[in-house]
């Protein structure tokens, strides 16, 4: 590891204690700037060196009414010396901005964690507004002071102090207190200040031609960072270890940017033209931001009227003989579905872009699920076949976005990529890639051929029909979504015709099973019990394994990134287990396509409860199944951060209905 | 052979635009007369098949693809502006022309209508309106007058039906006009649409003589529709009638009036046509028959910048800002830190 440059405000007199990882959680109103500390902690925290994993969880109204628990905003930080896969279950320091943001996270703070509020905000009126009883503080509650090491700093008024002499109004001031927190936060866990200071000077001073702004939050941010070390508060400050990691170049990345990163890569690997079509739509508009910034290579983005738009002139795009790409969350994607049925039909390679929320309907928009595998696969009228692959992390999304490109191209046919606002808003430390060591992507385009008949629907090896493009003489053909006839492309309504058409584009799909590669097991080739994942639940189920093989037991894991076609040697992976668990964050839509198509007892650990999964509801899921204590119960549920078997079936009368148990 | 006589063997003649496709409208359609008019004016400007691209959503109209041997799209339905707008963003060389109906373009693809034409992509736009849903056998569409009885509506349609060339209009379009599908203007009218840099929305009144047949008879009856309809020309009074004996005038309320030439009123006195003015043509879209003699033509025409070029212009001028594309220089955006 290079040397990171140092700041003079390291030095301090104040005990260490080492620590292999930590988790801290910035939470405040959404207008407390929490996202931004939690950024720029992560960045710094990268740079430094350490593994790290993000979990950035905001309000679904951009101002929520200000000091209530619906518009609190948080952003949760896992960072560590070793390679981590999640954010963190538990969580080790807590930053409450005000008593809305104590309220809502205190439940996630491990016991004895450390808790930095802001007493200022504290006041009467700030707790009726979270919610707490007339003349009740949280911050007096023995039961709180005992289980948690509470620190009261009032980090509204030290700000003010720091920059009274700024020339700032109260309102501009007040906004600088993230950084003072943040400093402060730098401090505990002695992180160098220097890309904060810098992202400042740049953002505030560069950018918004504001450097009064920027030297007030430079200001209040040292402030932070000297307050910790002068005050007698933190008898201990913390450190955590930089990571080893493979030699290479890297930067931080979110998940959103890795796959706008990765389309446009994967256009010039093509020599395309990437045209991105999206219409806004929380949590994937990030993509349409990041190729929108991305002219200069060569990326055009249009921002259609709506997504059906969005979805057509995709597909225009790709008919013309460019790379065509749109991007949804699940209501988009329900609304795309029959032009993407019509790309299907017409065999045009097209690229859809999901980043799932939750669902059904409006659903959580700013919460992360996996509820759209369904209607990824099948959420089409007719039998309609596509490729669907899927994401499993932040820096991931750069991998897949190509990929899907690839088979979409090779294939000529429309993929659908599954990523989630879980790793779409998450980052992680990326390896940056060597460009010149990125496979091009072949692209075909036929020429005429004196004297020969063009047929647009012939078939290569690979059964793709040929990628012809208006501009090219002799080979005007035209395409559409009546059935076509085999060879010719023309209409056709012959039902032989029909049965065998449908048969064919089953095939093709089928076919791109031989670009998959085998899954790879993670542990024993044989066991107990084998968890499958897919998606952005890789990092829980991946910690959940390794911690019960480190017990000694007999749990293996793969991870699926191709849900349709699945991996040659899935099923016969799945026979050498004596059991099998589907860890999903929906009720049960892989699992439900494991036991239909290879006839295997998978059972589910399902959660909708718009968070990624804890890996400790893994593990306590794993033992359950490993003590043969499941039954027949098809499924688990875990509720309120624990799978419980006794706190399994739904009682309603909790929630005041009077219903019978089923 | 002189270099005039071998540029006219090589020209394309109408037939050499027909596709090997039999033509399946129902026979009588209108439809096949504006299939003939657009073979015929893409062969007389010089269209090439390669370059030309047809696209359309779904309706009796939408088969129009088929029927043309160049490249075409039978997309779904109401969708056919959101693909023409992919073509064209693609490839801004290509000549993109899309056909739509009623139904297809003002009901189910309404929202795409005026997107279209609101960003005015180099696309001509031919709405073919013949005021009944006839693929799904007769059912009332937008523009079927208020009162229409027909398999959907046995007491008579209560839908107030719009006016195609004011909604376009409204939708800052840059060339408006509007056809008849067995009138001599169709032709014309067609060739400044193809001559247009951008967005051109052509209504045509078109018979479906199956479900809605005379829908136009008024229009087109040859003994009587000279005095039915106003056959626009820039700069001109708007004369009108067998005898060319009536015109347009505006009152002091500024509301058009059909009047007789002759008697107090000359030819200088009417309205004269002006292309280019926008509220002249709005008030043109909403004179309609039997109280007002309908416009034919040209209703508006301006000169705008095309949404692709715009956008190609955006592209070039942020890599002549920003250097050649650099895919390294992509992935090291940031900060970066190294280990060794």
């Amino acid at each position: 590891m290079a040397a990171s440059s140092n700041t003079e405000v390291l030095e301090s007199n104040k005990p260490t204690e080492e620590l292999a990882s930590a988790v801290i959680r910035f939470a405040g109103d959404s207008g407390d700037g929490m996202q931004l500390a939690g950024t720029q902690f992560t960045d710094t925290s990268a740079i430094f060196g350490n593994d790290v994993a993000t979990l950035p969880d905001f309000p679904a109204e951009i101002r929520a009414p200000a000091g209530t628990v619906a518009g609190v905003s948080g952003f949760q930080i896992n960072f560590a010396a070793s390679d981590i896969h999640t954010p963190g279950d538990e969580v080790n320091a807590l930053i409450a901005m005000n008593p809305a943001a104590f309220k809502a996270h205190i439940d996630d703070v491990q016991q004895g964690g450390i808790i930095v509020v802001n007493e200022d905000e504290y006041s009467k009126i700030n707790l009726r507004k979270a919610g707490y009883p007339e003349d009740y503080n949280p911050l007096d509650d023995e039961k709180y002071e005992t289980k948690y090491r509470i620190t009261k700093v009032p980090i509204t008024r030290l700000n003010q102090e720091a920059l009274a002499e700024s020339g700032m109004g109260a309102k501009e001031i007040n906004r600088c207190k993230n950084m003072f927190a943040l400093g402060l936060i730098y401090w505990l866990y002695q992180r160098p200040i220097d890309t904060t200071v810098k992202y400042l000077e740049d953002y505030f001073g560069k950018k918004k031609h504001l450097p009064a702004v920027a030297e007030a939050n430079v200001k209040t941010l040292k402030a932070g960072y000297f307050f910790g070390e002068t005050t007698e508060m933190f008898p201990v400050r913390f450190h955590v270890a930089r990571a080893p990691v493979d030699p290479g170049r890297y930067r931080k990345i979110g998940g959103n940017e890795a796959t706008a990163m990765g389309f446009a890569t994967a256009a010039q690997l093509a020599s395309k033209t990437l045209v991105y079509c999206s219409y806004p739509i929380t949590p994937a508009t990030d993509v349409l931001h990041s190729l929108a910034a991305m002219r200069n290579f060569g990326v055009k983005t249009f921002q259609a009227e709506d997504e059906i738009a969005a979805m057509c002139s995709a597909i225009g795009v790709s008919f013309a003989g460019q790379l065509g790409v749109t991007g949804t969350s699940g209501p988009g994607l329900a609304l795309k579905s029959e032009a993407l049925n019509l790309a299907m039909m017409m065999e045009l390679p097209v690229v859809i872009i999901n980043v799932q929320r939750g669902g059904p309907s409006t659903g959580l928009p700013t919460k992360t699920e996996q509820s759209d595998l369904l209607q990824a696969l099948y959420g089409r009228n007719g039998d309609s076949p596509l490729v669907v692959i899927a994401a499993q992390s932040p820096g991931d999304c750069f991998d897949t976005a190509i990929e899907a490109t690839r088979l979409a191209i090779k294939y000529m046919v429309p993929v659908v990529m599954l990523t989630d606002g879980y790793i779409g808003n998450g980052a992680e430390p990326w390896r940056i890639p060597e460009a010149s060591e990125l496979k091009p992507i072949e692209v075909k385009h036929p020429v005429h051929e004196e004297g020969k008949v063009f047929q647009p629907y012939s078939r290569d090896e690979n059964l793709a029909r040929p990628w012809a493009i208006p501009g090219t003489k002799g080979l005007q053909h035209r395409l559409g979504g009546l059935e076509k006839g085999h060879i010719s492309g023309n209409v056709s309504y012959d039902f032989e015709n029909h049965q065998f058409m449908t048969d064919l584009r089953r095939m093709k799909i089928e076919k791109v099973a031989q670009d998959v590669p085998d899954l790879h097991v993670h542990g024993e080739e044989t066991g107990d019990l084998l968890l499958v994942g897919w998606g952005g639940t890789y990092g829980s189920i991946l910690t959940a394994t390794d911690r019960a093989r480190a017990a000694g037991k007999k749990v293996a894991c793969i991870h699926l990134r191709h849900l349709n076609p699945m991996p040659k040697n899935l099923g016969k992976i799945l026979k050498n287990y004596k059991q099998v668990l589907v860890p999903e964050l929906n009720t049960g839509q892989l699992r439900l396509i494991l036991r239909g198509k290879f006839l295997v007892d998978a059972r589910g650990l399902n959660k909708v409860a718009g968070k990624p999964f804890l890996v400790e509801e893994i593990e306590q899921a794993i033992e359950i199944m490993l003590a043969g204590k499941l039954g027949d119960r098809e499924y688990l549920t875990p509720r309120l951060h624990k799978v419980d078997l006794d706190d399994q079936d739904i009682d309603l009368s909790k929630f005041g209905i009077n219903a019978a148990r089923i | 052979m002189t270099a005039d006589a071998q540029l006219n063997v090589l020209k394309l003649k109408p037939k050499d635009f027909a596709s090997s496709q039999d033509v399946r409208w129902c026979p009588g359609c209108g439809d096949y007369a504006i299939l003939n008019q657009v073979r015929r004016i893409c062969a007389k400007i010089g269209q090439t098949r390669e370059n030309t691209v047809f696209i359309s959503g779904i309706g009796c109209s939408s088969r129009f693809p088929y029927y043309m041997e160049t490249y075409g799209m039978h997309s779904i339905h109401g969708r056919a502006p959101a693909f023409a707008s992919g073509v064209k963003l693609a490839n801004p060389d290509l000549d993109v022309w899309q056909v739509t109906g009623d139904g297809d373009g003002l009901s189910i693809g309404g929202n795409h209508l005026l997107h279209v034409l609101r960003r005015n992509f180099n696309i001509k736009i031919l709405l073919f309106n013949n005021r009944i849903y006839g693929l799904t056998k007769g059912q009332y569409s937008p523009t079927s007058e208020e009162g229409k009885k027909t398999k959907s509506s046995p007491m008579g349609a209560i839908d107030m039906p719009l006016s195609p060339l004011s909604v376009a209009l409204a939708a800052e379009a840059s060339f408006v006009a509007r056809a008849i599908d067995v009138d001599k203007n169709l032709g014309d009218v067609l060739e400044r649409a193809a001559m247009h840099e951008g967005s051109a929305f052509v209504e045509i009144y078109q018979d479906c003589n199956v479900f809605n047949h005379h829908a136009f008879e008024y229009a087109t009856n040859k003994d009587s529709k000279e005095d039915h309809i106003l056959r626009l020309e820039h700069g001109k009074p708007m004369i009108f009638g067998k005898d060319k004996d009536k015109g347009i005038w505006l009152d002091g309320n500024r509301k058009p009036r059909v009047v007789e030439l002759g008697k107090g009123i000359q030819a200088d006195d009417l309205l004269f046509h002006d292309e280019h003015d926008e509220s002249l043509s709005f008030l043109l879209s909403r004179m309609t028959y039997p109280e007002f003699p309908e416009p034919m033509g040209v209703f508006y025409q301006i000169e705008d910048e095309c949404y692709e070029n715009l956008l190609q212009k955006q592209v070039d001028d942020a890599i002549a800002a920003k250097g050649k594309p650099d895919l390294q220089a992509l992935f090291s955006s940031g900060d970066i830190f190294e280990v060794k």
